[in-house]
């Protein structure tokens, strides 16, 4: 009988794992399904915009700007053993436009924002404000979570393309200063050799990124326990499920565009 | 009239309401008092329908609560509650204007304005309150607040959930006057759940007893201390003896 209980607690944690996938694929249904549907909180989703996109640009820029100065002088080292130092100016601009410039921006935006939205919307309702806003006769789906999504996946193409930008001004200041690059020609030799697919596909992906990191913090401040500790481990789980989300619809987007 | 009829919730193993029958008339000050956890709040937030019963039915004027037009059927309520729930991104008078700025019932918003300062006025705080935040309010002041947005689109029924909670006993007192002279007036209906019998003599019209997720008593106010009922006396005596099983 003492055998079974690691099974018994391997089948426990298969269906509360199973169970939060079906709740989160009801909740995600629930506010597609409210998107298209008014009313339309334009304040709101402004309100959501302004502090998704607008006040995540530092974060977003000092990021890249460093993980692009990081880039080039790694690749410069790997391609030292070849004697293909030249590919600088390009492994950085397709590493920064297709890879790291999305992921990077979805992992900090995920950090500060998906915390931000489950510790705000928690608090609402530990606070009783989400039962408030029912019976004010707003749907707290609608009011709180529609803006926010929408808002986060307009924000992050932006604010990857700006992260994309910075990262390779990171990428050409180490190479000029300190690899002695050519200034004219990493320029024209990163403009030259990307194309549309590769802008396009980070971008997409960091649509998607700002998809996950809303969604996940609008359902776990939904799903908060009561008082501190509730909100505080419903900020936690927002944050690690986004992070471990983006790094997985990566994978299966790089798939997607490879 | 609002009606519960043979409601049962249960979370989990816990059942909260185990069988409430309740009828409150049109127009009539219901008080509901019981000790901590006998379900008060489960039982006003499921006619709201932000609990949904496990079983039995909830009529308001005939019609089953779970049946209705959802915004109609909201329109008619207003609610305190018990931390006030004021929303903290919003001025005082965006959050006792809100339902008149959205929805059904929206107006323009200098008209909206002017109704929640009016509102304000009402529950005694003056206009210059109108544009500060729920967070530089006291808590007596956040009360009034709650109750301004819960009367600002003049509903039919008013939920009052714990009015005087957290409020020193001056402060309980014009509360409780401001909820009667104000349910008065307005000619609602009105149910209150709380554990403060200044409340109840204040507020109430008609009182019920809840215990153990049933009604144990219902009746006037008047007819509250003489009721015989020995649930009901060892609450409203604050006796430790009793049928009511005190944990020490």
């Amino acid at each position: 009988m003492i055998l079974l209980v690691p099974v018994a607690a391997i089948g426990r944690s298969t269906l509360a794992l199973l169970a939060t996938i079906g709740q989160v694929a009801i909740y995600v249904g629930l506010v597609l399904s409210h998107i298209l549907r008014p009313p339309f909180y334009f304040r709101e989703f402004f309100s959501a915009l302004l502090t998704i996109g607008y006040f995540s640009l530092p974060v977003v820029g000092l990021t890249t700007l460093f993980t692009g100065g990081a880039l080039a002088l790694q690749i410069y080292s790997g391609g030292a053993r070849f004697n293909a130092e030249s590919v600088v100016p390009q492994i950085v601009a397709i590493g920064i436009v297709r890879e790291l410039g999305p992921v990077l921006t979805g992992l900090m935006v995920a950090g500060r924002v998906a915390a931000s939205i489950a510790a705000e919307i928690g608090t609402m309702k530990v606070t009783e404000q989400i039962d408030a806003l029912t019976t004010l006769s707003t749907n707290p789906i609608k009011y709180l979570t529609v803006p926010r999504v929408l808002a986060a996946t307009i924000a992050l193409p932006l604010l990857a393309a700006v992260g994309d930008i910075i990262g390779i001004m990171g990428g050409y200041l180490v190479g000029v200063t300190r690899l002695d690059f050519n200034a004219a020609v990493y320029l024209t030799t990163t403009v030259d050799f990307l194309v549309a697919k590769d802008v396009v596909s980070g971008l997409v992906k960091a649509g998607v990124f700002g998809f996950i990191i809303a969604m996940m913090g609008c359902y776990h401040g939904m799903n908060s326990g009561r008082g501190a500790q509730g909100v505080g481990r419903a900020t936690t789980n927002a944050v690690v499920s986004a992070s471990i989300l983006i790094l997985a619809a990566n994978y299966l987007l790089t798939e997607l565009f490879f | 009239m609002i009606e519960l009829r043979d409601v049962h919730k249960a979370f989990g193993s816990n059942k909260v309401l185990r069988g409430v029958n309740l009828t409150i008339p049109r127009g009539e000050s219901m008080v509901i008092i019981g000790g901590s956890g006998t379900g008060k709040s489960i039982a006003l937030k499921s006619i709201l329908g932000l609990v949904k019963p496990d079983s039995g039915t909830i009529l308001l004027d005939g019609v089953d609560v779970a049946k209705a037009e959802r915004d109609a059927f909201l329109a008619r309520f207003g609610m305190l509650f018990q931390g006030g729930a004021l929303f903290d991104s919003l001025s005082v008078w965006q959050n006792v204007a809100f339902r008149l700025l959205r929805g059904t019932q929206k107006r323009p918003v200098d008209e909206a304005r002017a109704i929640a300062i009016e509102k304000l006025r009402r529950v005694g705080l003056k206009p210059d309150v109108a544009d500060q935040f729920p967070a530089e309010l006291s808590g007596g002041m956040q009360k009034r607040v709650g109750l301004a947005r819960a009367i600002a689109a003049e509903p039919e029924i008013i939920f009052f959930d714990e009015p005087t909670t957290g409020l020193d006993p001056i402060m309980s007192g014009v509360i409780n006057a401001l909820i009667r002279e104000i349910v008065t007036e307005m000619g609602a209906t009105a149910m209150t759940i709380t554990h403060d019998m200044s409340s109840v003599r204040a507020i109430a019209d008609k009182v019920a007893m809840l215990h153990d997720g049933v009604i144990k008593w219902t009746g006037p106010v008047g007819e509250m201390d003489a009721s015989g009922d020995p649930y009901l006396d060892q609450f409203i005596h604050g006796r430790a003896e009793g049928p009511i099983e005190a944990v020490r």
